[in-house]
C-alpha cells in the first residue's frame, strides 16, 4: 500500500477542536417525531392518528427502529468513515444467534442478559473482522466484508445441531429490566406496549451515542479520512486504528439492532446472517440518505413499512425494492432527507 | 480408484462451470472496474432461458442432445443482450462517480433479476435432467461418468482457449487491454472507449448465461442459484486476483477441487472453507493469486 509510505515518523497528536462536542440544536421536527413516538400507544382513539397507534402499527414501528439503530450504525462506516460494508448483517446476526443460543443452551430470560451477549459477540466479531477489514478500502473492503460475513452465514447454516440450520432458533418472550418486568401472558400486549417502549428507550440511547460520537474529534477524524486519507495522515490520525474503531462501534450497536430484533421476530433463521441482509441494511441507509446523520433512520422506519405493505400487496416485493435503489442511485443519491431538504429548500427560496 | 476418477472429473466439472461465471465477472471487473452483483442473477437468467427453450423445444417426451447444441448458444446470447442493454443505460452515469454506487446499483439490479425470473417462470424449478439421461455414460478406467458432464468440462476448456486467443490474439482483445490498462490513454488514442464498455460487459453476461445454459440439465434453474454462485465467483475471482482471466481460471480449478474434498470429507465446513481460504487469500495477497496489484 502505497498510502503509508507518506506517514510522517513523528506523530502528531490529535487535540480536540473543543473540549465538548458541540451537538447542533435538534429541529422541531424531530422533537414533535419523537414525542409523537412517545405517547403513541396512547392516541388509538385519536381520530386522525388513530390508525397509527393501533397494537400492529406500533409493532411495525418496533421494528422500523431497530432497523433505524442498524442503518445509523452501519452509516458511521458508510457515511462518516466512507467503507461501504457489505458484510454487516453478520453482526446484525451474531448477536440475535448470541440471543438464541442464550436461550437455547443457558436458558436465560433477561433482556438485559441478551443484550450484554449479543453487543459482547458483536464487538469481538467486529474486532476479529475489522483488523483484517480496514487494511483494504473500496470494493475490497466490501468484497471482503462480504466473504468474512459468508463464512458465519455458513456455520450456522451447516452446524444445524446447535443452530437449528434453516429451522432457526426460537427466542420467547424476554424479562425486562433485570427482571422487574416478568413474561407477560399477552404477547401482543407485551409487544406492541412494554417492548416498544423498551425499544424507544434503547433506540433513543444508541441515537444520542452514535450522534455524540460522530459530533466527537473521533468522528471529525473519521469524516477527514473520508474525504482524504492522505492529508488525515498529514494531520497525524493514524488512518488504521481510526478506522478499526469506527468498525467496531459500528459492528457493536449494529449488535444491539440484532439483540433488539431476535424476541420481536421470535425467532433468528440464517437469513439474517446471509449477505443479501447486508445489502438490505446498506438499502435502508441509502433509502434514508446517507450523507446525513438522522437519514438512516428514517431510512430504516421506511423500509420497515415498505416492505410490510409491498408485501402485502405484491409477492414481488423484492423486485419493487430493487426498482426504488436504482432510481435513488440514479437519481437521489441523497435519499429521502436529501429530497425533503431539497423542497424545504425550494419552498423557502420561493417566498 | 474410480471413486477417485469420478471425484476428480466432478472436481473439473465445478471448476469449468465456476470459471464461466467467475471469468465473466473478472472481465468486467478487469476493463470497467465494476463489481458486478447482479452477475450470478445473470447466470441464473441463461438457465432459465436454457430450461425454458429446452421445455419449449421438446415437449414432454423428446430430449435429443442435438436442442442443447442449438439452443447453448441462444440462452448466452440472450443474456449478453441483456447486459449490452444494461450498461449504457444504468452503469454508464456512474461512472463519474463513486465506485460504491456501482455495488448499489448492481445490487438493485439483483433484486430486480431474482424476482422478474420468479414473475416470468414461477417459483417451481425447471428442469430438463431427461437431456441429461439422453447423453448416456462414458465407461473410463473401471469408472462410469455422466457423458454430458465430460462435455461441459470441455467446453468450458474450449472457451477459455477461446477467450484467451480473443482477449491476446485479436484487434479487439488489444483495445481492451489497452482500456483496461489506462481507460484515458486509450480515449486519446482513438479507440472509442464507451463501445468497448458495452462490449466488454455483454461478453463478460454472454459467459454468465452460458455458465447457466450448460448447467441446466445437471441441476434445473431454481430461484436462488444466481445469489449462490455470485458468491461462490467471488471466492474464485477473490483467490485469482479480481481482474485477471487466469486467475479466474487457477481459482475455478481450487474452489473446484477444495470443495469436491470438503463435501466428501467434512460437509459441514465446506461453504465456509471456502470463504475462509477467500479471506486468507485477500489479507495475505490482497490482489490475488495471479492478480495484478
Amino acid at each position: 500500500m502505497s498510502e503509508s509510505e507518506h506517514s510522517p515518523d513523528a506523530a502528531v497528536t490529535l487535540a480536540p477542536a473543543r473540549a465538548v462536542p458541540r451537538i447542533r440544536a435538534v429541529p422541531w421536527f424531530a422533537v414533535a417525531l419523537a414525542l409523537l413516538a412517545l405517547v403513541l400507544p396512547f392516541l388509538e382513539g385519536v381520530p386522525l392518528i388513530g390508525w397509527l397507534a393501533s397494537p400492529f402499527q406500533r409493532i411495525q414501528l418496533t421494528y422500523g427502529l431497530v432497523f433505524g439503530i442498524a442503518a445509523l450504525a452501519f452509516n458511521l462506516l458508510l457515511g462518516y468513515t466512507g467503507l461501504l460494508s457489505f458484510g454487516h448483517a453478520v453482526f446484525f446476526g451474531s448477536a440475535a444467534y448470541a440471543t438464541g443460543l442464550l436461550v437455547k443452551y443457558l436458558h436465560v430470560s433477561s433482556m438485559e442478559g441478551f443484550l450484554l451477549a449479543g453487543c459482547v459477540s458483536s464487538l469481538v466479531l467486529a474486532a476479529g473482522f475489522g483488523a483484517v477489514c480496514v487494511r483494504y478500502t473500496r470494493i475490497f473492503f466490501s468484497i471482503l466484508t462480504l466473504a468474512l460475513s459468508q463464512v458465519v452465514w455458513a456455520l450456522a447454516l451447516k452446524f444445524f445441531w446447535i443452530t437449528n440450520g434453516t429451522d432457526g432458533l426460537r427466542i420467547p418472550t424476554p424479562t425486562l429490566l433485570l427482571g422487574l418486568v416478568g413474561v407477560p401472558d399477552d404477547k401482543v400486549r407485551f409487544l406492541s406496549f412494554t417492548y416498544y417502549y423498551y425499544v424507544l428507550a434503547v433506540f433513543f440511547i444508541c441515537m444520542v451515542a452514535l450522534g455524540m460520537i460522530a459530533a466527537s474529534p473521533f468522528g471529525k477524524a473519521l469524516q477527514a479520512i473520508r474525504d482524504n486519507e492522505i492529508r488525515a495522515q498529514f494531520v497525524g490520525i493514524e488512518v488504521w486504528r481510526y478506522r478499526w474503531s469506527a468498525f467496531v462501534v459500528s459492528g457493536a450497536f449494529t449488535g444491539v439492532a440484532g439483540t433488539l430484533f431476535a424476541p420481536l421476530n421470535g425467532l433468528t433463521t440464517p437469513d439474517i446472517l446471509h449477505w443479501t441482509f447486508s445489502g438490505k441494511i446498506v438499502f435502508m441507509t441509502v433509502l434514508g440518505g446517507f450523507k446525513s446523520f438522522s437519514g438512516p433512520i428514517l431510512g430504516g422506519v421506511a423500509y420497515n413499512y415498505l416492505e410490510t405493505y409491498v408485501i402485502k400487496t405484491t409477492e414481488y416485493w423484492q423486485m419493487l425494492l430493487g426498482i426504488i435503489l436504482v432510481a435513488l442511485v440514479l437519481v437521489m443519491p441523497q435519499g429521502i432527507i436529501g429530497a425533503l431538504g431539497w423542497i424545504i429548500h425550494r419552498r423557502s427560496g420561493r417566498r | 480408484m474410480d471413486i477417485f476418477l469420478a471425484q476428480l472429473l466432478n472436481a473439473l466439472l465445478y471448476a469449468a462451470v465456476l470459471f464461466l461465471i467467475a471469468g465473466g465477472l473478472s472481465l468486467i471487473f478487469g476493463v470497467m472496474r465494476i463489481v458486478n452483483l447482479a452477475h450470478g442473477s445473470l447466470y441464473a437468467l441463461g438457465a432459465y432461458v436454457m430450461a425454458w427453450g429446452l421445455g419449449r423445444l421438446a415437449g414432454e417426451s423428446g430430449s435429443e442432445p442435438v436442442y442443447l447444441i442449438a439452443l447453448l448458444p441462444v440462452a448466452a446470447v440472450a443474456v449478453g443482450a441483456t447486459g449490452a442493454v444494461v450498461e449504457p443505460i444504468l452503469l454508464r452515469p456512474l461512472y463519474a462517480r463513486a465506485e460504491e454506487y456501482q455495488l448499489l446499483l448492481t445490487f438493485g439490479l439483483l433484486l430486480i433479476l431474482e424476482d422478474a425470473m420468479r414473475y416470468i417462470w414461477g417459483p417451481t424449478p425447471l428442469t430438463a435432467s431427461p437431456l441429461w439421461a439422453a447423453f448416456g455414460t462414458l465407461h473410463l478406467m473401471g469408472a462410469t461418468y455422466p457423458r454430458y458432464n465430460v462435455v461441459v468440462i470441455l467446453l468450458g476448456v474450449l472457451t477459455a482457449v477461446l477467450l484467451w486467443a480473443f482477449v491476446f490474439k485479436t484487434r479487439f482483445g488489444v483495445m481492451l487491454r489497452a482500456t483496461s490498462q489506462n481507460r484515458r490513454m486509450a480515449a486519446a488514442l482513438g479507440i472509442n472507449v464507451g463501445g468497448v464498455y458495452v462490449q466488454a460487459f455483454a461478453l463478460g453476461c454472454l459467459m454468465a448465461g452460458l455458465a447457466g445454459a450448460v448447467i441446466v440439465p445437471i441441476q434445473g434453474a431454481v430461484l436462488g442459484m444466481g445469489v449462490d454462485a455470485l458468491v461462490l465467483a467471488f471466492v474464485v475471482v477473490v483467490i485469482g486476483g479480481l481482474g485477471s482471466l487466469d486467475g479466474a481460471l487457477v481459482g475455478a480449478l481450487i474452489v473446484g477441487v477444495v470443495r469436491t474434498v470438503a463435501i466428501q470429507y467434512f460437509p459441514e465446513l465446506e461453504l465456509a472453507v471456502l470463504y475462509l481460504i477467500a479471506a486468507v487469500v485477500l489479507i495475505t495477497r490482497p490482489a490475488g493469486l495471479l492478480g495484478r496489484a
